[in-house]
C-alpha cells in the first residue's frame, strides 16, 4: 500500500528536474531521521521511571540521598528485597491479591460472557432498552453507589472479609459485557443458523460455536479483570481493615507510610509489586491491544 | 430479521414456541447482570438520593434534613469548592494534553517504522501498571533534591526546579505530568483508528497535490474524530474520579492543593462518617460528570465526522 502511494509521487518527482528530486530525497532523510530521534526520546521517558525505580531498589541507602545521582550501583544490594520482605507478611497480602483476581476472574468471565451471548444473539423484549441502561451504568461514578453498599454490606458482616470485593463481580460488569457483546457481533450469524438447522438449541449453540470463537475476547476479559484487580485500591482499603486480608496495593501504601525514607527498600517491595503485572503484560501483550483496540473503536 | 417474519406464516406455531424459547433464554442470560444491575446499582443509588437528605452517620442516627446537605456544599463548605476547582483542573489539563500526545505518538508509530512492536510495548507498558506501586515511584522521581526529574531541568540550565509536592502550585502539575506516562491505552487506540484510515484517501490527495500537514489536517483528523471523542468522554469521566494518587502521594496537600473531589468524599464518608454528606457530594459529582458528558455530546455534531452508517 505504502508503494502505490510512494510510487505516484516518485514517478510526478521523476518527471520534474533532477535537483527538486534530490531535495525531495533529502527532506525525506530528515523527516525519517525526525521520527526516529522523536519516538527514542519519547521511549527513553517512558522507560526511565522503570530504570530509576530497579536502580534505586538495588543501592545502598548510604547511595541514595546524594547528588548526583550513582547511576550504577556496586555492589548491587539485592539484600534489600529480603529485608523488605521480612518487614510486613508480604507473602500473605500476594496470595490475597492472587486469591482476590482469581476468584473475579471466574465471576466476571461467567457472569459477562452469557449476558454478552443473550444481549448479541438473543431476541427479547426490552432488550434493547436494557442495553441502553447496561450502557449508561458504565457512565456513573461509582461514588454514587460506594456508601449504601458500604452501609449494607457492613450490616451483612461482610467488611473485613473478600466479599463486598468478589461477590459483585459475579453479577456482571457492564464494561466488559460490552466488550464481549462487541465481539460476539462480529461472529457471522451464518455459524448459528447452521447450527440452529442441524438442531442446536441456544445452550448448544452457545457452547460449541460462540465460545470457542470467544476465546480470545474471554482472554481480553481475564487480563484486564487481573489487572484491574491488581491495581484496586480504593476497595481493599474501604473494606479490608485486617493485615490478615491486606492486599499488595494496600500492603504497599501502609509499607510507604511507615518506612517512606528507605527508599530501596520501598523500590524494591514496589518492583515486587509490578512484576506479576509486567510479566502477563509480556505474555499477552497482543491480546490487550486488540481488547483496548476491540473497546476503543466502535462507538 | 424480516426473512424470519416472511417465513413465519408457514410453521407459526413452531416458529412462536421458538420465540418464547429465545426469549426465555435471553432474559436467563442477563439474569445475574440484571440483579446486579439491580442491587449493586438501581438500589443503591436510589438510597443514595434517600441519604443524602439526612444527616446520618456510622453509628445509624438519621435525622431527615432537607436539602440542607446540598445547601452546605453549594453555599458554606469552603473545602467542597476547592476539591471541585482541583478536581476540574486535573481533568481537563491532564486529559487534552494526553489526547494529543497518544496522537501524537500514534501518528509517528503509524509511519512505518522499524522496530514498531518495541516501541509500542515501551509506550503501553507504564498504563498498565498503575496504582500505588506506581505513585510511590513518580513521588521519588519528583524528589526536589535527588529525583532525576529536578535532575534534568538543573541539566538543562533551567535552574532549580521546584519543590513538587511540597508547592501548592506545583504538586497538581506534578500528577498532571505523571498521568502523561498512562496513555498507552489511547495510544493503542488511536495506531488502530489509524490504520483503518483507508489508504485510498491518501493516495488520492496525494495525486490531489496535498502536502504531509494538508493530509495530516484534512485526512487523519476527521477520520480520528470518532475515536478522539469516544477517549474524551471516557478521560473526562475517569479523571473527574482521581483518587489514589492524591491518596498516596500527597494525601490532598500541601494546603489542600491536589485534594479532589472523590478523596474529599473517602474522608467525609470514612473517616468522618458523614454518610448523608458524602452521598450528597456523590449525586454532585455525578451531575457534573453528566453535564460534561452531554456537553462533549451535543458537541459532537460539530466535530465528529462519521463516516457512511453507524454501525449496527
Amino acid at each position: 500500500m505504502t508503494t502505490t502511494i510512494e510510487q505516484t509521487t516518485e514517478i510526478r518527482k521523476q518527471q520534474v528536474d533532477k535537483g527538486a528530486h534530490g531535495l525531495y530525497l533529502a527532506r525525506k532523510a530528515i523527516s525519517r531521521g525526525l521520527i526516529y530521534l522523536l519516538l527514542l526520546l519519547g521511549s527513553a521517558l517512558y522507560l526511565f521511571p522503570f530504570l530509576w525505580m530497579i536502580q534505586t531498589s538495588l543501592k545502598d541507602l548510604s547511595q541514595v540521598y546524594i547528588w548526583p545521582p550513582v547511576w550504577f550501583p556496586k555492589p548491587l544490594q539485592w539484600i534489600n528485597y529480603p529485608e523488605a520482605w521480612e518487614i510486613l507478611p508480604w507473602a500473605t497480602f500476594y496470595l490475597n491479591t492472587v486469591k482476590l483476581a482469581a476468584i473475579r476472574i471466574v465471576g466476571t468471565v461467567f457472569s459477562c460472557t452469557i449476558a454478552a451471548y443473550g444481549f448479541a444473539r438473543l431476541r427479547f423484549p426490552g432488550r434493547d432498552f436494557l442495553f441502553l441502561v447496561l450502557l449508561s451504568t458504565m457512565m456513573l461514578p461509582g461514588q454514587v453507589t460506594m456508601i449504601p453498599l458500604y452501609i449494607w454490606f457492613t450490616k451483612l458482616g461482610w467488611v473485613n472479609t473478600l466479599k463486598p470485593l468478589t461477590i459483585p463481580s459475579f453479577l456482571g460488569s457492564a464494561f466488559f459485557i460490552f466488550l464481549l457483546r462487541q465481539f460476539f457481533m462480529t461472529i457471522p450469524h451464518e455459524l448459528d443458523d447452521a447450527a440452529k438447522i442441524d438442531g442446536c438449541g441456544f445452550i448448544r449453540i452457545f457452547a460449541s460455536v460462540i465460545l470457542p470463537l470467544a476465546v480470545p475476547a474471554i482472554g481480553v476479559v481475564t487480563i484486564f479483570t487481573f489487572t484491574g484487580s491488581w491495581n484496586d485500591f480504593m476497595g481493599p482499603l474501604i473494606y479490608l481493615s485486617g493485615i490478615e486480608n491486606y492486599t499488595i496495593a494496600i500492603g504497599l501504601q501502609w509499607f510507604n507510610q511507615s518506612i517512606g525514607a528507605h527508599m530501596p527498600r520501598l523500590m524494591a517491595m514496589g518492583v515486587v509489586a509490578l512484576l506479576p503485572q509486567i510479566l502477563l503484560f509480556f505474555f499477552t501483550q497482543k491480546r490487550m491491544i486488540q481488547g483496548v483496540t476491540l473497546t476503543g473503536m466502535k462507538q | 430479521m424480516a426473512a424470519k417474519s416472511q417465513l413465519a406464516p408457514s410453521r407459526s406455531r413452531r416458529y412462536l414456541s421458538q420465540k418464547t424459547g429465545e426469549a426465555i433464554w435471553g432474559y436467563v442470560t442477563i439474569a445475574p447482570w440484571l440483579i446486579g444491575v439491580l442491587l449493586l446499582t438501581i438500589f443503591p443509588m436510589a438510597y443514595s438520593i434517600y441519604l443524602s437528605f439526612f444527616d446520618a452517620d456510622f453509628l445509624g442516627t438519621m435525622e431527615f434534613i432537607g436539602l440542607d446537605n446540598y445547601k452546605r456544599l453549594l453555599f458554606e463548605d469552603t473545602t467542597w469548592p476547592i476539591a471541585l476547582r482541583n478536581t476540574a483542573f486535573y481533568a481537563f489539563v491532564s486529559v487534552p494534553i494526553g489526547l494529543v500526545l497518544s496522537l501524537l505518538v500514534a501518528v509517528l508509530l503509524n509511519q512505518k517504522v522499524r522496530g514498531l512492536a518495541l516501541f509500542r510495548t515501551i509506550f503501553y507498558l507504564p498504563s498498565v501498571v498503575q496504582g500505588v506501586a506506581v505513585a510511590v515511584l513518580w513521588r521519588w522521581l519528583f524528589h526536589p533534591w535527588y529525583g532525576p526529574i529536578n535532575g534534568l531541568i538543573q541539566f538543562l540550565g533551567l535552574g532549580a526546579g521546584p519543590d513538587w509536592f511540597g508547592s501548592q502550585d506545583w504538586a497538581m502539575p506534578a500528577i498532571i505530568i505523571m498521568s502523561q506516562w498512562g496513555i498507552g491505552g489511547s495510544m493503542i487506540i488511536f495506531l488502530a483508528g489509524l490504520q483503518d484510515v483507508p489508504q485510498s484517501l491518501y493516495d488520492a490527495s496525494s495525486i490531489d497535490g496535498a502536502g504531509t500537514m494538508g493530509r495530516f489536517w484534512h485526512i487523519t483528523i476527521p477520520m480520528m474524530t470518532p475515536t478522539l471523542f469516544f477517549s474524551l468522554i471516557m478521560g473526562i469521566i475517569g479523571s473527574w474520579q482521581m483518587f489514589t494518587q492524591s491518596y498516596v502521594m500527597t494525601g490532598g496537600g500541601p494546603n489542600n492543593a491536589t485534594l479532589t473531589a472523590v478523596l474529599l468524599l473517602y474522608q467525609r464518608a470514612f473517616q468522618g462518617f458523614h454518610f448523608g454528606l458524602a452521598s450528597a457530594m456523590a449525586w454532585i459529582l455525578f451531575i457534573i460528570i453528566l453535564i460534561f458528558t452531554l456537553l462533549i455530546l451535543k458537541s459532537s455534531a460539530a466535530w465528529v465526522y462519521y463516516e457512511g452508517d453507524i454501525r449496527k
